[in-house]
């Protein structure tokens, strides 16, 4: 083995490989303007806050789709999963049973991650030995069988347990039995998502530059060369399912929690449907697409409800047509876009 | 020379490898063994089932029936990626490479996978520079340096071919199935993929397929044609070059030498 001290000038190609971790200062940029949002914005921090819940939730997606190349439209089912074990867990009625510690959001949100982990386990050992077409119809009928579970189970066993269509309502404790959520001005509940959001994101960070990320890529770009290099390809997939759902749990889980309640939606089609595109317009496999595709498309519905009104519902032809744009004209996304554009620039320069 | 060669051990053996799709026989029964060090050429007409061998050998394909053995162990029931662990590499007839990636990223992961570091998720790449530095390495032995950081789409095939036989060596095989190293390279590029070639680790076992029969004249030791999925004769190139049945199936076609 080559000694890399005896070497004494090691190769740009090999420097990039070492450094490509290291953070770099424009990283800042989506965290100071997420703080920037709190102050300038005071008017549309539930919108902030759940779009950094959902930077989250497209930040676990991105894992399997951008890097591993596992397509899902079915994340919802861990997303959800991981929402009703809060909700649950917050229940009023069941606050002396669970000793009063169900409704501290702390420990909702370890119940969300270890829900949509164990989801994720038991799911991806059985889905995952499926490819493409076949896997995108399993994910999808996972979260459709879970949508009827949770809509009809109060019918079915004659209690009242997830409230059907309606849902729960709840109110959380405080934080570390310190800060309290504030269901008016939401300034707890968006530095809560804020911090989970910073926790889940490093996590996802260190992961993707990790040797176990660089092999998700390898899964990615050719399977039988990773099989023929002597890796374990199942195994490394159901792994980085098992992570990935349990980060969609925890985004479920905050998710229901800066709210106040858990509805059926959560199980939705339209958000599994919608946080895909949302990966995809911002650009897959690249981290910081995930911020810019929430953003982006969070901001084009909002705007074309307010200017347009919601009925009937303009905005999912605006969203619709960003979509098709993407695919078409950019197909790694916005981030790809703005890739290209100071790859450009730099060249110009010299 | 070939005395010396038949004494080895038998590093790889298949004992009646039979495989069936359905009604189709692509193998028959076919007993084969390479041995420690060996240079040894599978040639034979083309559909003979020469790459459904190799498929067999590494696990890509479920044999019907029959036996691999590597090193004496029975594999025929190990996955292919437990078969790589164990010494058994090959490279492909087309490339197989990560297309999207540069040529040290595509080293990278056969060196990480087979240092063992390649499940670990707490700590960067950068953390473990021995690997990086292993996978630079093998490029400068094949003389690929230059190329590390280009995507393997901006090379061009004959370098491409090259980073095929750079993977494999990573994995330091016991065992070596080359399926047609020098196919679809320009004749004026294929010496540089036949000097890599020439210049594999005495140690290795190498099993090449190539219809070029120049280069398996030059490079074998041993050779076994195979047509329709069964052995037809195994030998010296002496003794393959003068078997009229192998020239009537197939040299007879192809060869002008």
């Amino acid at each position: 083995m080559a000694d890399a001290n005896m070497t004494p000038q090691p190769s740009p190609a090999v420097q990039q490989l070492l450094r490509r971790h290291r953070f770099r200062v424009v990283e800042l940029l989506p965290w100071i303007a997420a703080i920037a949002v709190f102050y300038l914005f005071p008017g549309y921090r539930l919108l902030a806050t759940q779009v950094l819940v959902l930077i989250l939730f497209a930040l676990s997606v991105d894992l399997i789709v951008g890097y591993a190349g596992i397509v899902t439209l079915g994340h919802t089912a861990y997303f959800g999963t991981g929402a009703y074990a809060a909700a649950l867990l917050a229940r009023p009625e069941w606050q002396e049973t669970l000793w009063n510690v169900g409704a501290q959001p702390l420990v909702g949100i370890a119940a969300g991650t270890v829900a949509g982990a164990l989801l994720g386990l038991i799911s991806g050992w059985i889905i995952l030995r499926t490819r493409e077409l076949t896997l995108l119809m399993l994910t999808l009928a996972l979260t459709f069988l879970l949508h009827e579970l949770a809509k009809d189970i109060d019918g079915l066993t004659g209690t009242l347990i997830t409230g059907g269509f309606d849902g729960i309502n709840f109110t959380m404790n405080p934080i570390l039995g310190i800060f309290e959520f504030d269901p008016i001005f939401y300034s707890t509940n968006y530095w809560y998502a804020f911090a989970v959001l910073v926790v889940g994101f490093l996590i996802v960070r260190t992961i993707v530059n990790s040797p176990f990320g660089a092999t998700l890529v390898g899964i990615r770009e050719n399977v039988r060369r990773m099989h023929a290099v002597g890796s374990p390809v199942q195994r490394r997939m159901l792994m980085v399912y098992v992570i990935s759902c349990a980060i969609a749990g925890l985004a479920g889980a905050v998710w229901v929690q800066v709210q106040d309640n858990v509805t059926i939606a959560v199980y939705e089609f339209e958000l599994a449907g919608a946080i895909l595109i949302m990966v995809i317009l911002g650009g897959t496999g690249r981290l910081y697409g995930a911020f810019i595709g929430v953003l982006v498309y969070m901001i084009l519905e909002n705007l074309t409800e307010t200017v347009l009104g919601t009925d009937p519902p303009y905005w999912e032809l605006v969203v619709g047509g960003a979509l098709v744009l993407t695919v078409l004209f950019a197909p790694r996304g916005l981030l790809g876009i703005g890739e290209d554009v100071s790859t450009m620039l730099g060249r110009k320069r010299r | 020379m070939n005395a010396v060669v038949d004494s080895g051990r038998p590093m790889l053996e298949t004992r009646g490898l039979r495989k069936n799709f359905g009604a189709l026989e692509v193998a028959r029964d076919v007993d084969f063994t390479l041995h420690a060090g060996a240079r040894h050429a599978l040639i034979g007409p083309n559909g003979a089932g020469k790459t459904t061998f190799v498929n067999l050998i590494t696990g890509a394909l479920d044999a019907s029936g029959g036996d691999v053995f590597l090193n004496g162990d029975r594999i025929t029931h190990v996955s292919e990626a437990g078969r790589v662990k164990r010494g058994l590499v090959r490279t492909f007839q087309i490339n197989t490479l990560f297309t999207g990636l540069t040529v040290l990223e595509n080293l990278y992961l056969a060196v990480s996978e087979h240092a063992g570091v390649a499940a670990r998720m707490l700590r960067p790449v950068g953390s473990r520079p021995k690997v990086v530095a292993e996978a630079m390495h093998l490029l400068e032995m094949l003389q690929l340096q230059d190329d590390a950081a280009r995507l393997i789409t901006e090379l061009p095939y004959g370098r491409q071919r090259l980073v095929e036989i750079a993977i494999a060596l990573a994995l330091e095989p016991r065992v070596l199935l080359l399926d047609e190293p020098a196919a679809g390279v320009p004749s004026a590029e294929s010496h540089i993929i036949l000097d890599a070639i020439s210049g594999l680790p005495e140690e290795i076992a190498v099993l090449i397929i190539e219809h070029d029969m120049d280069v398996v004249f030059r490079f074998a030791e041993k050779i076994t044609v195979l047509v329709s999925g069964a052995v037809l004769a195994t030998g010296t190139p002496d003794e393959i070059g003068s078997n009229a049945e192998v020239r009537s199936v197939y040299l007879g076609e192809g060869h002008h030498a």
